[in-house]
């Protein structure tokens, strides 16, 4: 695949790893966060860490969406599906997260509430536009990745006058997280968390640019490199943060220049701000309530807000006890450090959030760097 | 060999109860729809159980149920692949297949222009295969209570002398061959689901492998596995033989062929390859020695002509599957867990 198989070279991948062996000094270990749940994934599916030195460490953060979603949002959707009689339409990874007592979606599914996977908003506005007498609610999750097609969905259900179209809105900001996390007494007091810097979101970055990161960069002292989803990208973007940290720099640096620019797409965030405004306060797994750190629908298009049409009752929602999904998130934790891991919780009865989806640092260890903790079975020289 | 016209009359009409009930209407659909085109000595019999002589030896039977949607998808349809998958569950156990029955449960409403399609389909795919349905069955269920039709095909073989292929039989140090490349039927079918549509020349890869088995077993009679790795892909496939036999895999990525269309709807929609159906390959496992006399007999059939050595069975008392990937690092690679893609065949 062009443009695709270029990111994905062995070769390159080599001369990379040579690179960041030579720059890395021997008398010092190197913590980098990559932000996103895309990053885990190719990190754990490529076998970058097995072409890195064992001072570079990757500390996994909050960056997958259906991860940081609390377990009261969910178990909303699930009340709105049950109890309102409508089609709700979802990205398949939150088909499987585990409410309060293990109740998800797909379980509602297969007690006979109407809840249909798509693939993209569009998916959702045909299928209002097919079942006129019928409400059909979009669950919307996600990063800023996700915003301008749920934004530019609800604008165009109010051209159309779908009027049985809405948006159960989850949306959240990267900036906010990572400010969060920074704050943390983990990272802040204690140092139980130690973090040199960060791999940034790429596809985020596509949307907001890379200016919102300077603040971090400047007043906490942390290199952030924007780094592309392709296993080079992440291989490319340690090397320079490794550079910057060796030198006590600590800017914002774009590796993936093929997509972000400092300002990012204007007309994306012009029609997201047209749309949705600021929460004041939303909370999320692992970290808790952050001030405005997500997005709600505006008052001028509160027709297409679930959360308006609906009643949803208030309840009181639990994790599941001894699940470290909330320290998992925050860097705090490894997944193999948490009890549930392996044991009860694995991808086929996940008990924890992070266990779903591909971009889950619970699911990823599992799936893809298992052969670790089992004892590395094969000699390492057939990994160099 | 194509007596059969494969662009039957249009028949008019459509399914109702009358038609599983039993009386002259389901005597009509049986001798017209079904019997004209199945046609064979034993089904002619016309008993509700068919007779027929069975040659020495020992004898394999298989049974799958098809509610592959969309019914008809590039490369094949619910017909033609509920007679393949049969087929080739029997010729995994390193058999002949000698004989085929198949059952229908319809539903009020299905176009019998359809059905005719469908069965059409079905003695095209069996008549070239050389495998007659020699019995069958015709239910008919209320409209809203099935999804058209659902096809369900028993086979019977017989597995030659000295040929004992099983999972169990996995020990490290073999070989493992791949008869081509993955992923071809699940994409083909997802290009056509509903809400999902794109454009793609990608066509299903449904086929009968039992020439292809003889071949294989005729020239080394001491093939330890053979499985087709049809739905869970290739991952699930690989797992199951390591779970089986208490040993490990080690895969390379870049032995693993992946066509380029494949390989972009994978990237496009998330999906990984190796855990995407296949309808006409097999995995095969064989001692080291033997591993190039049968990837050569595989690469001159036309149903392995793609055929790879994809990695080899190593000691891994918990039996992982892991692989090197082609950037250069290891990975596991697991069972699928939940359903990537209901409904694929």
């Amino acid at each position: 695949m062009k443009y695709v198989d270029e990111y994905r070279d062995r070769t390159l991948a080599r001369t990379v790893a040579a690179a960041i062996r030579r720059e890395a000094r021997p008398d010092r270990t190197y913590h980098i966060m990559e932000f996103c749940g895309g990053h885990t994934h190719a990190i754990f599916r490529y076998g970058v860490k097995d072409l890195m030195p064992d001072n570079v460490r990757f500390v996994h953060g909050p960056g997958c969406p259906v991860c940081v979603l609390p377990v009261r949002r969910l178990d909303d959707a699930v009340e709105i599906a049950e109890r309102h009689n409508v089609i709700l339409c979802t990205y398949g990874d939150m088909m499987r997260v585990p409410g309060t007592k293990q109740r998800s979606l797909i379980r509602a599914k297969a007690d006979g509430a109407d809840i249909k996977m798509v693939y993209s908003t569009l998916d959702a506005l045909k299928i209002a536009r097919d079942n006129p007498d019928r409400e059909v609610v979009f669950f919307a999750i996600g990063f800023e990745t996700t915003t301008p097609p749920t934004a530019a969905a609800i604008k165009q259900a109010e051209r159309e006058g779908l009027s049985n179209f809405s948006v159960f809105c989850n949306h959240v900001l990267t900036p906010s997280a990572i400010g969060h996390i920074l704050e943390s007494p983990e990272v802040r007091d204690l140092g139980t968390v130690k973090i040199d810097g960060f791999l940034g979101p790429s596809h985020v970055s596509s949307v907001i640019g890379s200016e919102p990161y300077e603040f971090f960069a400047e007043e906490f002292g942390k290199p952030v490199v924007i780094a592309g989803f392709e296993p080079l990208d992440v291989m490319q973007s340690t090397l320079m943060l490794i550079r910057q940290i060796n030198e006590g720099r600590h800017e914002v640096e774009n590796e993936y220049t093929r997509v972000v620019t400092r300002e990012g797409n204007l007309k994306a965030q012009n029609l997201v701000s047209d749309v949705f405004e600021l929460r004041q306060n939303f909370e999320w797994r692992g970290l808790g309530t952050v001030p405005y750190s997500a997005l709600k629908i505006r008052d001028a298009f509160a027709d297409f807000d679930a959360e308006k049409r609906f009643d949803i009752s208030p309840k009181n929602s639990r994790e599941v006890k001894s699940c470290e999904c909330p320290a998992i998130l925050r860097g705090v934790k490894k997944p193999t450090d948490c009890k549930l891991f392996g044991t009860v919780c694995t991808p086929d009865t996940p008990r924890g959030s992070c266990m779903v989806s591909s971009e889950g640092a619970c699911a990823a260890y599992w799936t893809y760097g298992r052969y670790r903790e089992a004892g590395s079975r094969v000699p390492r020289e057939a990994a160099e | 060999m194509n007596a059969i016209d494969p662009r039957p009359a249009k028949r008019a009409g459509s399914i109702d109860m009358a038609h599983g009930g039993g009386g002259r209407a389901m005597a009509d659909l049986i001798r017209d729809v079904f019997q004209s085109h199945l046609a064979n000595p034993i089904l002619d019999q016309g008993n509700d159980a068919a007779l027929f002589d069975v040659p020495a030896g020992r004898l394999v039977m298989s049974t799958d149920g098809h509610v592959i949607s969309p019914l008809f998808f590039p490369g094949g349809d619910i017909g033609s692949l509920s007679v393949h998958g049969t087929l080739n569950d029997v010729a995994m156990a390193g058999a002949r297949p000698l004989y085929l029955t198949a059952s229908f449960i319809l539903e009020e409403g299905f176009p019998l222009a359809d059905l005719e399609r469908i069965v059409v389909s079905m003695a095209l795919a069996a008549r070239q295969a050389g495998v007659p349905i020699v019995t069958g069955d015709t239910k008919v269920v209320e409209k809203g209570k099935g999804d058209g039709v659902f096809i369900t095909t028993t086979g019977l073989g017989v597995v030659p002398e000295g040929v004992h292929v099983s999972a169990e039989r996995a020990r490290p140090g073999q070989k493992i061959l791949l008869s081509g490349s993955i992923g071809d039927h699940g994409v083909a079918i997802l290009s056509k689901r509903e809400n999902l549509e794109f454009e793609t020349e990608i066509r299903s890869d449904s086929a009968a492998l039992h020439t292809l088995v003889a071949e294989m077993v005729s020239a080394v009679p001491g093939i330890a596995v053979l499985r087709d790795p049809t739905r869970g892909g290739l991952a699930a496939t690989l797992n199951e033989i390591a779970q089986a036999a208490g040993v490990g895999v080690l895969l390379d990525e870049a032995a693993i062929p992946v066509k380029p269309d494949v390989a972009a709807a994978c990237e496009l929609l998330g999906l990984d390859p190796l855990y995407v159906a296949n309808e006409g390959k097999l995995v095969c496992l064989c001692e080291p020695d033997d591993a190039d006399r049968l990837l050569h007999v595989m690469t001159a059939h036309p149903n392995g002509a793609d055929a790879s050595i994809i990695g080899t069975v190593i000691e891994d008392d918990i039996g992982l599957v892991q692989m090197q990937t082609g950037f250069g690092g290891m990975r596991v690679v697991d069972w699928l867990s939940g359903e990537q893609l209901p409904r694929i065949c």
